[in-house]
Protein backbone atom coordinates (compact mmCIF):
# COMPACT_ATOMS: atom_id res chain seq x y z
CA UNK A 1 0.00 0.00 0.00
CA UNK A 2 2.98 1.94 0.25
CA UNK A 3 5.89 1.72 -2.28
CA UNK A 4 8.80 4.02 -1.75
CA UNK A 5 11.55 3.87 -4.69
CA UNK A 6 14.96 5.41 -4.39
CA UNK A 7 13.70 8.04 -2.65
CA UNK A 8 16.61 11.19 -1.82
CA UNK A 9 15.76 14.33 -0.40
CA UNK A 10 18.37 16.55 -0.04
CA UNK A 11 18.37 20.32 1.46
CA UNK A 12 21.10 22.43 -0.45
CA UNK A 13 24.20 20.25 -0.31
CA UNK A 14 23.46 18.45 2.61
CA UNK A 15 21.79 14.74 1.88
CA UNK A 16 18.87 13.84 4.34
CA UNK A 17 17.55 10.84 2.64
CA UNK A 18 19.87 9.19 0.65
CA UNK A 19 18.29 6.64 -1.78
CA UNK A 20 15.92 4.43 0.31
CA UNK A 21 13.28 1.85 -0.74
CA UNK A 22 10.67 -0.38 0.77
CA UNK A 23 7.10 -1.31 1.19
CA UNK A 24 4.49 -1.93 3.34
CA UNK A 25 1.68 -3.80 2.78
CA UNK A 26 -1.95 -3.92 4.52
CA UNK A 27 -1.47 -5.84 8.33
CA UNK A 28 1.62 -4.21 8.32
CA UNK A 29 3.27 -2.19 10.85
CA UNK A 30 6.58 -0.52 10.38
CA UNK A 31 8.61 0.48 13.02
CA UNK A 32 11.21 3.51 11.79
CA UNK A 33 14.07 3.53 13.99
CA UNK A 34 17.34 5.83 13.79
CA UNK A 35 19.22 8.26 15.82
CA UNK A 36 17.66 12.11 15.76
CA UNK A 37 18.72 13.49 12.43
CA UNK A 38 18.76 10.36 10.50
CA UNK A 39 16.23 11.45 8.04
CA UNK A 40 13.07 9.54 9.74
CA UNK A 41 11.16 12.69 9.68
CA UNK A 42 12.36 13.67 6.16
CA UNK A 43 11.12 10.46 4.75
CA UNK A 44 8.02 10.65 6.59
CA UNK A 45 6.82 13.82 5.41
CA UNK A 46 7.74 12.95 1.63
CA UNK A 47 5.73 9.98 1.75
CA UNK A 48 2.82 12.06 3.25
CA UNK A 49 3.48 14.75 0.01
CA UNK A 50 4.47 17.48 2.53
CA UNK A 51 7.83 17.70 1.09
CA UNK A 52 8.85 17.39 -2.62
CA UNK A 53 11.55 14.42 -3.04
CA UNK A 54 14.21 15.41 -4.71
CA UNK A 55 14.30 12.14 -6.57
CA UNK A 56 12.83 9.21 -6.06
CA UNK A 57 9.09 8.17 -6.25
CA UNK A 58 5.73 7.54 -3.31
CA UNK A 59 3.11 6.30 -4.21
CA UNK A 60 0.40 5.35 -1.40
CA UNK A 61 -2.37 3.14 -2.11
CA UNK A 62 -0.87 3.16 -6.11
CA UNK A 63 -1.39 7.08 -6.12
CA UNK A 64 1.96 9.04 -7.10
CA UNK A 65 2.53 11.32 -4.03
CA UNK A 66 3.63 14.35 -6.15
CA UNK A 67 0.98 13.64 -9.59
CA UNK A 68 -1.98 12.69 -7.56
CA UNK A 69 -1.53 14.60 -4.01
CA UNK A 70 -4.86 14.79 -3.72
CA UNK A 71 -6.05 11.55 -3.66
CA UNK A 72 -3.13 10.08 -1.80
CA UNK A 73 -3.49 12.31 1.00
CA UNK A 74 -7.01 11.29 1.06
CA UNK A 75 -6.25 7.88 1.59
CA UNK A 76 -3.42 8.68 4.64
CA UNK A 77 -3.64 9.85 8.16
CA UNK A 78 -0.68 11.57 9.30
CA UNK A 79 0.36 12.69 13.21
CA UNK A 80 3.38 15.28 12.47
CA UNK A 81 5.77 15.45 15.12
CA UNK A 82 5.34 17.37 18.09
CA UNK A 83 1.68 16.97 17.40
CA UNK A 84 0.79 20.70 15.82
CA UNK A 85 -2.88 22.31 16.14
CA UNK A 86 -4.51 25.26 16.36
CA UNK A 87 -4.09 27.68 19.68
CA UNK A 88 -7.48 28.35 19.15
CA UNK A 89 -9.98 25.95 18.93
CA UNK A 90 -11.58 23.25 21.07
CA UNK A 91 -10.85 19.78 20.85
CA UNK A 92 -13.96 19.05 19.30
CA UNK A 93 -13.88 22.45 17.39
CA UNK A 94 -10.25 21.43 15.95
CA UNK A 95 -11.55 17.28 15.09
CA UNK A 96 -14.87 18.93 13.18
CA UNK A 97 -12.97 21.19 11.47
CA UNK A 98 -10.17 18.21 10.18
CA UNK A 99 -13.53 16.11 9.53
CA UNK A 100 -14.55 18.77 6.98
CA UNK A 101 -11.35 18.88 5.54
CA UNK A 102 -11.40 15.21 4.93
CA UNK A 103 -14.75 15.68 3.47
CA UNK A 104 -17.06 14.18 6.30
CA UNK A 105 -20.21 16.59 6.87
CA UNK A 106 -23.38 15.90 8.97
CA UNK A 107 -24.41 13.00 10.61
CA UNK A 108 -20.95 11.08 8.79
CA UNK A 109 -18.68 13.51 10.61
CA UNK A 110 -20.47 13.22 14.01
CA UNK A 111 -19.88 9.48 13.89
CA UNK A 112 -16.26 10.23 12.61
CA UNK A 113 -15.55 12.05 15.49
CA UNK A 114 -17.27 10.29 18.02
CA UNK A 115 -15.47 7.23 16.97
CA UNK A 116 -11.80 8.98 16.64
CA UNK A 117 -12.64 10.10 20.24
CA UNK A 118 -13.77 7.13 21.98
CA UNK A 119 -10.37 5.18 20.46
CA UNK A 120 -8.32 7.83 21.68
CA UNK A 121 -10.16 8.39 25.33
CA UNK A 122 -10.88 12.22 24.42
CA UNK A 123 -14.20 12.29 26.16
CA UNK A 124 -13.02 14.57 29.13
CA UNK A 125 -11.17 17.09 27.28
CA UNK A 126 -13.77 17.34 24.05
CA UNK A 127 -14.86 20.92 24.99
CA UNK A 128 -11.97 21.90 26.29
CA UNK A 129 -9.26 24.21 24.46
CA UNK A 130 -6.28 23.08 22.40
CA UNK A 131 -4.29 25.44 24.45
CA UNK A 132 -4.85 24.27 27.99
CA UNK A 133 -4.03 20.33 27.23
CA UNK A 134 -1.68 18.49 28.74
CA UNK A 135 0.96 16.79 26.50
CA UNK A 136 -0.72 13.48 26.82
CA UNK A 137 -4.22 14.93 25.84
CA UNK A 138 -2.56 16.75 22.71
CA UNK A 139 -0.60 13.96 21.47
CA UNK A 140 -3.57 11.99 21.42
CA UNK A 141 -6.49 14.74 19.92
CA UNK A 142 -3.87 14.65 16.85
CA UNK A 143 -3.51 11.23 16.94
CA UNK A 144 -7.60 11.13 16.56
CA UNK A 145 -7.49 13.64 13.79
CA UNK A 146 -4.91 11.42 11.84
CA UNK A 147 -7.01 8.67 12.53
CA UNK A 148 -11.01 10.42 12.20
CA UNK A 149 -11.40 9.01 8.67
CA UNK A 150 -10.81 5.58 9.48
CA UNK A 151 -7.97 5.70 6.85
CA UNK A 152 -5.72 2.76 4.81
CA UNK A 153 -2.52 4.11 5.60
CA UNK A 154 -1.32 5.91 9.19
CA UNK A 155 1.85 7.20 9.28
CA UNK A 156 2.72 8.04 12.80
CA UNK A 157 5.90 10.48 13.85
CA UNK A 158 6.78 9.67 17.39
CA UNK A 159 3.27 8.99 18.63
CA UNK A 160 4.23 8.01 21.79
CA UNK A 161 6.38 10.93 22.79
CA UNK A 162 5.71 12.46 25.88
CA UNK A 163 3.21 9.94 26.95
CA UNK A 164 3.29 8.14 30.92
CA UNK A 165 3.73 4.60 30.93
CA UNK A 166 0.10 3.97 31.01
CA UNK A 167 -0.90 6.21 27.51
CA UNK A 168 2.27 4.44 25.85
CA UNK A 169 1.22 1.35 26.67
CA UNK A 170 -2.63 2.26 25.22
CA UNK A 171 -1.51 3.64 22.13
CA UNK A 172 0.91 1.07 21.54
CA UNK A 173 -2.11 -1.23 22.06
CA UNK A 174 -3.77 0.56 19.71
CA UNK A 175 -1.41 0.64 16.77
CA UNK A 176 -1.25 -2.81 17.26
CA UNK A 177 -4.77 -3.25 16.66
CA UNK A 178 -5.51 -0.71 13.80
CA UNK A 179 -2.34 -2.73 12.39
CA UNK A 180 -4.57 -5.39 11.75
CA UNK A 181 -6.60 -3.95 8.55
CA UNK A 182 -3.92 -0.75 7.58
CA UNK A 183 -0.39 0.12 7.00
CA UNK A 184 1.10 1.68 9.18
CA UNK A 185 4.24 3.13 9.40
CA UNK A 186 5.26 5.32 12.93
CA UNK A 187 8.86 6.39 14.31
CA UNK A 188 9.68 5.93 17.71
CA UNK A 189 13.16 6.16 19.79
CA UNK A 190 11.97 3.24 22.42
CA UNK A 191 13.38 -0.28 21.14
CA UNK A 192 10.61 -1.89 23.22
CA UNK A 193 7.86 -0.41 21.06
CA UNK A 194 9.15 -1.95 18.17
CA UNK A 195 8.76 -5.03 19.92
CA UNK A 196 5.36 -4.69 21.13
CA UNK A 197 3.25 -3.04 18.00
CA UNK A 198 5.84 -3.57 15.16
CA UNK A 199 5.87 -6.36 12.58
CA UNK A 200 8.50 -5.37 10.95
CA UNK A 201 11.30 -2.72 11.70
CA UNK A 202 13.50 -0.19 9.22
CA UNK A 203 16.75 1.13 11.14
CA UNK A 204 17.84 4.22 9.24
CA UNK A 205 21.61 6.19 9.86
CA UNK A 206 22.52 8.93 7.96
CA UNK A 207 20.08 8.77 5.39
CA UNK A 208 20.55 5.25 4.53
CA UNK A 209 18.36 2.25 5.52
CA UNK A 210 21.53 -0.05 7.63
CA UNK A 211 18.62 -3.29 8.78
CA UNK A 212 15.18 -4.08 7.43
CA UNK A 213 13.80 -7.41 8.90
CA UNK A 214 11.07 -8.35 11.33
CA UNK A 215 12.19 -7.51 15.45
CA UNK A 216 13.43 -11.14 16.19
CA UNK A 217 15.54 -10.85 12.83
CA UNK A 218 17.11 -7.64 14.07
CA UNK A 219 17.95 -8.83 17.63
CA UNK A 220 19.67 -11.85 16.03
CA UNK A 221 21.72 -9.16 14.74
CA UNK A 222 22.66 -8.60 18.32
CA UNK A 223 26.61 -8.94 18.84
CA UNK A 224 25.32 -11.31 21.92
CA UNK A 225 22.42 -12.60 20.24
CA UNK A 226 22.49 -16.80 20.24
CA UNK A 227 25.23 -16.94 23.92
CA UNK A 228 24.52 -19.00 26.84
CA UNK A 229 24.98 -17.82 29.89
CA UNK A 230 25.46 -19.97 32.69
CA UNK A 231 25.40 -20.25 36.57
CA UNK A 232 27.26 -23.23 38.54
CA UNK A 233 26.93 -23.02 41.73
CA UNK A 234 30.30 -23.51 44.21
CA UNK A 235 32.24 -24.65 40.92
CA UNK A 236 35.49 -22.28 40.75
CA UNK A 237 36.49 -21.49 36.97
CA UNK A 238 39.50 -22.93 37.02
CA UNK A 239 37.85 -26.29 37.66
CA UNK A 240 35.39 -25.52 35.08
CA UNK A 241 36.94 -24.38 32.39
CA UNK A 242 39.26 -27.27 31.00
CA UNK A 243 36.06 -29.53 30.54
CA UNK A 244 35.27 -27.07 27.71
CA UNK A 245 38.02 -29.09 25.51
CA UNK A 246 35.42 -31.73 25.06
CA UNK A 247 33.10 -29.48 23.31
CA UNK A 248 32.91 -29.36 19.82
CA UNK A 249 30.23 -26.45 19.76
CA UNK A 250 32.25 -23.88 21.95
CA UNK A 251 33.56 -21.08 20.27
CA UNK A 252 34.72 -18.47 23.21
CA UNK A 253 33.99 -18.86 26.49
CA UNK A 254 34.60 -15.91 29.11
CA UNK A 255 33.94 -15.57 32.99
CA UNK A 256 31.23 -13.21 33.78
CA UNK A 257 32.07 -13.09 37.68
CA UNK A 258 33.02 -15.65 40.32
CA UNK A 259 32.18 -16.00 43.95
CA UNK A 260 32.43 -18.56 46.18
CA UNK A 261 28.67 -19.52 46.25
CA UNK A 262 28.70 -18.78 42.43
CA UNK A 263 30.65 -18.88 39.28
CA UNK A 264 29.08 -16.84 35.59
CA UNK A 265 30.40 -17.58 32.88
CA UNK A 266 29.07 -16.50 28.94
CA UNK A 267 29.55 -19.09 26.06
CA UNK A 268 29.81 -18.56 22.36
CA UNK A 269 28.73 -20.96 20.48
CA UNK A 270 29.15 -21.89 16.83
CA UNK A 271 26.90 -24.78 16.64
CA UNK A 272 24.09 -26.43 18.11
CA UNK A 273 25.87 -26.08 21.63
CA UNK A 274 23.39 -26.63 23.95
CA UNK A 275 22.37 -30.19 24.64
CA UNK A 276 26.67 -30.98 24.66
CA UNK A 277 26.33 -28.25 27.90
CA UNK A 278 23.58 -30.10 29.40
CA UNK A 279 25.14 -33.58 28.93
CA UNK A 280 28.70 -32.45 30.15
CA UNK A 281 26.91 -30.60 33.29
CA UNK A 282 25.20 -33.70 34.02
CA UNK A 283 28.40 -35.62 33.68
CA UNK A 284 29.95 -33.09 35.79
CA UNK A 285 27.05 -33.45 38.48
CA UNK A 286 27.30 -29.10 38.50
CA UNK A 287 24.24 -27.82 40.12
CA UNK A 288 23.34 -25.50 37.65
CA UNK A 289 21.21 -22.36 38.77
CA UNK A 290 21.09 -20.16 36.18
CA UNK A 291 20.60 -20.70 32.20
CA UNK A 292 20.28 -17.98 29.72
CA UNK A 293 20.01 -17.85 26.25
CA UNK A 294 20.59 -14.27 25.23
CA UNK A 295 17.91 -13.62 22.39
CA UNK A 296 20.17 -10.35 21.79
CA UNK A 297 18.31 -7.10 22.46
CA UNK A 298 17.56 -4.43 19.97
CA UNK A 299 19.67 -1.71 22.01
CA UNK A 300 22.44 -3.60 21.31
CA UNK A 301 21.38 -3.82 17.83
CA UNK A 302 20.75 -0.56 17.05
CA UNK A 303 24.37 0.91 18.93
CA UNK A 304 26.21 -1.44 17.26
CA UNK A 305 24.41 -0.62 13.92
CA UNK A 306 23.94 3.29 14.26
CA UNK A 307 27.37 4.52 15.96
CA UNK A 308 29.36 6.36 14.28
CA UNK A 309 32.67 4.36 13.28
CA UNK A 310 35.20 4.79 16.21
CA UNK A 311 33.11 4.29 18.68
CA UNK A 312 31.75 1.16 17.39
CA UNK A 313 34.80 -0.54 18.14
CA UNK A 314 35.16 0.73 21.62
CA UNK A 315 31.47 -0.89 22.05
CA UNK A 316 32.28 -3.87 20.70
CA UNK B 1 -15.10 24.90 -2.90
CA UNK B 2 -16.18 22.59 0.77
CA UNK B 3 -12.83 22.92 1.42
CA UNK B 4 -12.37 26.83 1.15
CA UNK B 5 -15.38 27.09 2.97
CA UNK B 6 -14.01 25.27 5.85
CA UNK B 7 -10.76 26.69 5.83
CA UNK B 8 -12.31 30.32 5.63
CA UNK B 9 -14.59 29.45 8.65
CA UNK B 10 -12.11 28.49 10.62
CA UNK B 11 -10.05 31.22 9.88
CA UNK B 12 -13.19 33.67 11.00
CA UNK B 13 -13.56 31.61 14.39
CA UNK B 14 -9.94 32.41 14.84
CA UNK B 15 -10.40 36.24 14.73
CA UNK B 16 -13.73 35.78 16.87
CA UNK B 17 -12.61 33.65 19.54
CA UNK B 18 -10.07 36.54 20.55
CA UNK B 19 -10.40 39.73 21.73
CA UNK B 20 -8.43 41.21 18.90
CA UNK B 21 -11.29 40.99 16.89
CA UNK B 22 -13.33 43.33 18.82
CA UNK B 23 -10.44 45.79 19.68
CA UNK B 24 -9.48 45.85 15.88
CA UNK B 25 -13.22 46.75 15.04
CA UNK B 26 -14.08 49.22 17.98
CA UNK B 27 -10.49 51.13 16.89
CA UNK B 28 -11.41 51.01 13.27
CA UNK B 29 -14.80 52.62 13.86
CA UNK B 30 -13.52 55.18 16.44
CA UNK B 31 -10.62 56.07 13.85
CA UNK B 32 -12.58 56.85 11.27
CA UNK B 33 -14.92 59.02 13.29
CA UNK B 34 -12.13 60.83 14.82
CA UNK B 35 -10.23 61.37 10.86
CA UNK B 36 -14.09 62.44 8.91
CA UNK B 37 -15.33 64.62 11.93
CA UNK B 38 -12.54 65.94 14.31
CA UNK B 39 -9.61 66.55 11.44
CA UNK B 40 -11.87 66.36 8.08
CA UNK B 41 -13.93 68.86 9.65
CA UNK B 42 -16.90 66.89 7.99
CA UNK B 43 -19.66 69.50 9.35
CA UNK B 44 -17.97 72.61 8.75
CA UNK B 45 -17.76 71.23 5.25
CA UNK B 46 -21.25 71.46 4.89
CA UNK B 47 -21.49 68.70 1.78
CA UNK B 48 -23.57 65.58 1.92
CA UNK B 49 -21.00 63.69 0.50
CA UNK B 50 -18.75 60.85 2.31
CA UNK B 51 -15.65 62.63 0.92
CA UNK B 52 -13.68 63.41 4.45
CA UNK B 53 -14.68 59.40 5.11
CA UNK B 54 -13.13 57.77 2.28
CA UNK B 55 -9.75 60.01 2.07
CA UNK B 56 -8.31 58.26 5.38
CA UNK B 57 -8.76 55.18 4.61
CA UNK B 58 -6.07 54.60 2.87
CA UNK B 59 -3.84 55.71 6.18
CA UNK B 60 -6.31 53.60 8.24
CA UNK B 61 -5.68 50.64 6.12
CA UNK B 62 -1.72 51.01 5.84
CA UNK B 63 -1.80 50.11 9.75
CA UNK B 64 -4.75 48.11 10.37
CA UNK B 65 -4.89 45.41 7.43
CA UNK B 66 -1.19 44.23 8.01
CA UNK B 67 -2.28 43.79 11.61
CA UNK B 68 -5.41 41.68 10.65
CA UNK B 69 -3.70 39.56 8.05
CA UNK B 70 -0.22 39.46 9.54
CA UNK B 71 -0.66 36.01 11.89
CA UNK B 72 -2.71 33.89 8.48
CA UNK B 73 0.96 32.16 7.73
CA UNK B 74 2.94 33.13 9.86
CA UNK B 75 1.03 31.41 12.72
CA UNK B 76 0.53 28.63 10.54
CA UNK B 77 4.66 28.15 10.28
CA UNK B 78 5.06 28.88 14.09
CA UNK B 79 2.84 26.40 15.29
CA UNK B 80 3.78 23.63 12.47
CA UNK B 81 0.23 23.52 11.63
CA UNK B 82 1.06 23.71 7.95
CA UNK B 83 2.31 20.41 8.40
CA UNK B 84 -0.94 19.58 8.88
CA UNK B 85 -3.25 21.41 6.33
CA UNK B 86 -0.78 20.30 3.53
CA UNK B 87 -0.77 16.75 4.23
CA UNK B 88 -5.11 17.00 4.03
CA UNK B 89 -6.82 16.94 0.63
CA UNK B 90 -6.15 20.31 0.32
CA UNK B 91 -4.74 21.97 -2.35
CA UNK B 92 -2.47 25.06 -2.03
CA UNK B 93 -4.41 27.62 -3.71
CA UNK B 94 -7.83 26.24 -1.80
CA UNK B 95 -5.76 27.24 1.40
CA UNK B 96 -4.45 30.54 0.47
CA UNK B 97 -7.82 31.08 -0.76
CA UNK B 98 -9.45 30.50 2.05
CA UNK B 99 -7.53 32.50 4.69
CA UNK B 100 -7.66 35.58 2.18
CA UNK B 101 -11.67 35.51 1.84
CA UNK B 102 -12.06 34.69 5.35
CA UNK B 103 -9.41 38.39 6.52
CA UNK B 104 -11.46 39.88 3.69
CA UNK B 105 -14.84 39.12 4.82
CA UNK B 106 -13.48 40.30 8.72
CA UNK B 107 -12.89 43.50 6.65
CA UNK B 108 -15.79 43.72 4.79
CA UNK B 109 -17.84 43.26 8.42
CA UNK B 110 -15.61 45.99 9.62
CA UNK B 111 -16.33 48.42 6.84
CA UNK B 112 -20.03 47.35 6.99
CA UNK B 113 -20.13 48.77 10.45
CA UNK B 114 -19.32 51.85 9.35
CA UNK B 115 -23.27 52.37 8.40
CA UNK B 116 -23.86 55.14 10.60
CA UNK B 117 -22.12 57.46 8.13
CA UNK B 118 -23.79 56.89 5.54
CA UNK B 119 -27.16 57.43 7.93
CA UNK B 120 -25.54 60.60 8.94
CA UNK B 121 -24.86 62.13 5.29
CA UNK B 122 -28.54 60.83 4.69
CA UNK B 123 -30.32 62.65 7.68
CA UNK B 124 -28.04 65.70 7.11
CA UNK B 125 -28.89 65.97 3.50
CA UNK B 126 -29.46 64.27 0.08
CA UNK B 127 -26.22 62.98 -0.88
CA UNK B 128 -25.41 60.73 -4.19
CA UNK B 129 -25.94 56.92 -2.81
CA UNK B 130 -24.50 55.55 -6.08
CA UNK B 131 -21.37 57.72 -5.23
CA UNK B 132 -20.91 56.68 -1.69
CA UNK B 133 -21.65 52.92 -2.48
CA UNK B 134 -18.52 53.74 -5.53
CA UNK B 135 -17.00 54.63 -2.65
CA UNK B 136 -16.65 51.74 -0.10
CA UNK B 137 -16.41 49.33 -3.12
CA UNK B 138 -12.79 51.03 -3.54
CA UNK B 139 -12.59 50.87 -0.20
CA UNK B 140 -13.06 47.21 -0.25
CA UNK B 141 -11.05 46.46 -3.45
CA UNK B 142 -8.07 48.58 -1.53
CA UNK B 143 -8.28 46.77 1.47
CA UNK B 144 -8.46 43.27 -0.58
CA UNK B 145 -4.88 44.66 -2.21
CA UNK B 146 -3.39 45.28 1.12
CA UNK B 147 -4.41 42.10 2.64
CA UNK B 148 -3.43 40.63 -0.22
CA UNK B 149 0.51 42.31 0.04
CA UNK B 150 0.03 40.97 3.93
CA UNK B 151 -0.68 37.44 2.75
CA UNK B 152 2.66 37.49 1.26
CA UNK B 153 4.82 38.98 4.14
CA UNK B 154 3.17 36.39 6.63
CA UNK B 155 3.71 33.27 4.24
CA UNK B 156 7.64 34.45 4.50
CA UNK B 157 8.52 34.74 7.69
CA UNK B 158 6.87 32.83 11.05
CA UNK B 159 7.61 36.05 13.12
CA UNK B 160 4.39 38.18 13.07
CA UNK B 161 5.88 41.77 13.77
CA UNK B 162 8.45 41.21 10.67
CA UNK B 163 5.53 39.87 8.65
CA UNK B 164 2.87 43.13 9.55
CA UNK B 165 6.19 45.22 9.55
CA UNK B 166 7.13 44.06 5.72
CA UNK B 167 3.41 44.55 4.37
CA UNK B 168 3.55 48.11 6.20
CA UNK B 169 6.40 48.99 4.02
CA UNK B 170 5.02 47.93 0.76
CA UNK B 171 1.95 49.32 1.26
CA UNK B 172 3.36 52.96 2.02
CA UNK B 173 5.43 52.82 -0.93
CA UNK B 174 1.96 52.10 -2.89
CA UNK B 175 0.67 54.63 -1.45
CA UNK B 176 3.49 57.43 -1.69
CA UNK B 177 4.08 56.70 -4.85
CA UNK B 178 0.69 58.37 -6.30
CA UNK B 179 0.09 60.60 -3.56
CA UNK B 180 -0.15 64.26 -4.71
CA UNK B 181 2.10 65.62 -2.26
CA UNK B 182 5.13 63.19 -2.94
CA UNK B 183 4.23 63.31 -7.17
CA UNK B 184 4.31 67.17 -6.72
CA UNK B 185 8.05 67.47 -5.19
CA UNK B 186 9.16 64.36 -7.35
CA UNK B 187 7.88 65.86 -10.53
CA UNK B 188 10.96 68.91 -10.78
CA UNK B 189 13.55 66.87 -11.56
CA UNK B 190 11.98 63.17 -12.22
CA UNK B 191 11.63 61.94 -16.32
CA UNK B 192 7.84 61.66 -16.93
CA UNK B 193 7.45 58.06 -17.52
CA UNK B 194 8.57 57.18 -13.74
CA UNK B 195 6.20 59.62 -12.81
CA UNK B 196 3.36 57.77 -14.90
CA UNK B 197 4.90 54.24 -13.97
CA UNK B 198 4.64 55.02 -10.51
CA UNK B 199 1.24 56.99 -10.63
CA UNK B 200 0.08 53.49 -12.44
CA UNK B 201 1.76 51.54 -9.53
CA UNK B 202 0.45 53.63 -6.82
CA UNK B 203 -3.20 52.70 -5.21
CA UNK B 204 -4.09 56.41 -5.05
CA UNK B 205 -4.82 57.38 -8.24
CA UNK B 206 -7.01 54.16 -8.90
CA UNK B 207 -8.74 54.93 -5.68
CA UNK B 208 -9.67 58.26 -6.01
CA UNK B 209 -12.04 57.41 -9.16
CA UNK B 210 -14.35 55.16 -6.84
CA UNK B 211 -14.19 58.46 -4.50
CA UNK B 212 -15.62 60.47 -6.94
CA UNK B 213 -18.52 57.86 -8.06
CA UNK B 214 -16.28 56.58 -11.36
CA UNK B 215 -16.03 52.73 -11.64
CA UNK B 216 -13.41 52.59 -13.71
CA UNK B 217 -12.72 48.95 -15.22
CA UNK B 218 -8.83 50.04 -15.34
CA UNK B 219 -9.07 50.46 -11.56
CA UNK B 220 -11.20 47.14 -11.11
CA UNK B 221 -8.78 45.17 -13.00
CA UNK B 222 -6.04 47.22 -11.36
CA UNK B 223 -7.21 46.00 -7.57
CA UNK B 224 -8.18 42.83 -9.19
CA UNK B 225 -4.94 42.40 -10.92
CA UNK B 226 -2.77 42.89 -7.45
CA UNK B 227 -5.04 40.56 -4.97
CA UNK B 228 -4.28 37.72 -8.20
CA UNK B 229 -0.62 38.58 -8.21
CA UNK B 230 0.23 38.95 -4.41
CA UNK B 231 -1.75 35.41 -3.66
CA UNK B 232 0.22 33.95 -6.40
CA UNK B 233 3.51 35.20 -5.19
CA UNK B 234 2.30 33.99 -1.52
CA UNK B 235 1.86 30.32 -3.46
CA UNK B 236 5.36 30.03 -5.35
CA UNK B 237 6.68 30.91 -1.50
CA UNK B 238 4.68 28.34 -0.09
CA UNK B 239 5.41 25.76 -2.68
CA UNK B 240 9.41 26.78 -1.86
CA UNK B 241 9.24 26.72 1.51
CA UNK B 242 7.86 23.04 1.66
CA UNK B 243 10.88 21.92 -0.97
Amino acid sequence: MITVEKLTKSFGPKLAVDNISFSVEKGEVLGFLGPNGAGKSTSMRMITGFLSPSAGKVSVCGFDVVEQGLKSRSKLGYLPENAPMYSDMSVFGFLSFCAELRGLFGNAKQKAIDRAVQLCFLEPVLLQSVDTLSKGYRHRTCLAQAIIHDPEVLILDEPTDGLDPNQKHEVRTLIRDMGRDKAIIFSTHILEEVEAACTRAIIIDRGKIVANGTPDELKARAPLAGTIVVGVKGVPWRAIQPEFAGLHFLGKSELISESDSRTMFRLHPNGDLLPELLALAQRQQWQVEHLNVDEGRLDDVFRSITLPDTERASVE
Amino acid sequence: MKTIWTIARRELGAYFSSPVAYVFIVIFLLLNGFFTFMVGRFFERGSADLLTFFVWHPWLYLFLVPAVGMRLWSEELRLGTMELLFTMPVTTWQAILGKFLASWLFLLIALALTFPMVVTVAYLGHPDLGRILAGYGGSFLMAGAFLAITCMTSSVTRNQVVSFILSVVICLFLILCSWPPVTDTVVNWAPAWLIDTLAGVGVMTHYEGFQRGVIDSRDLIYFLSMIVFFLFATSVILRARRG
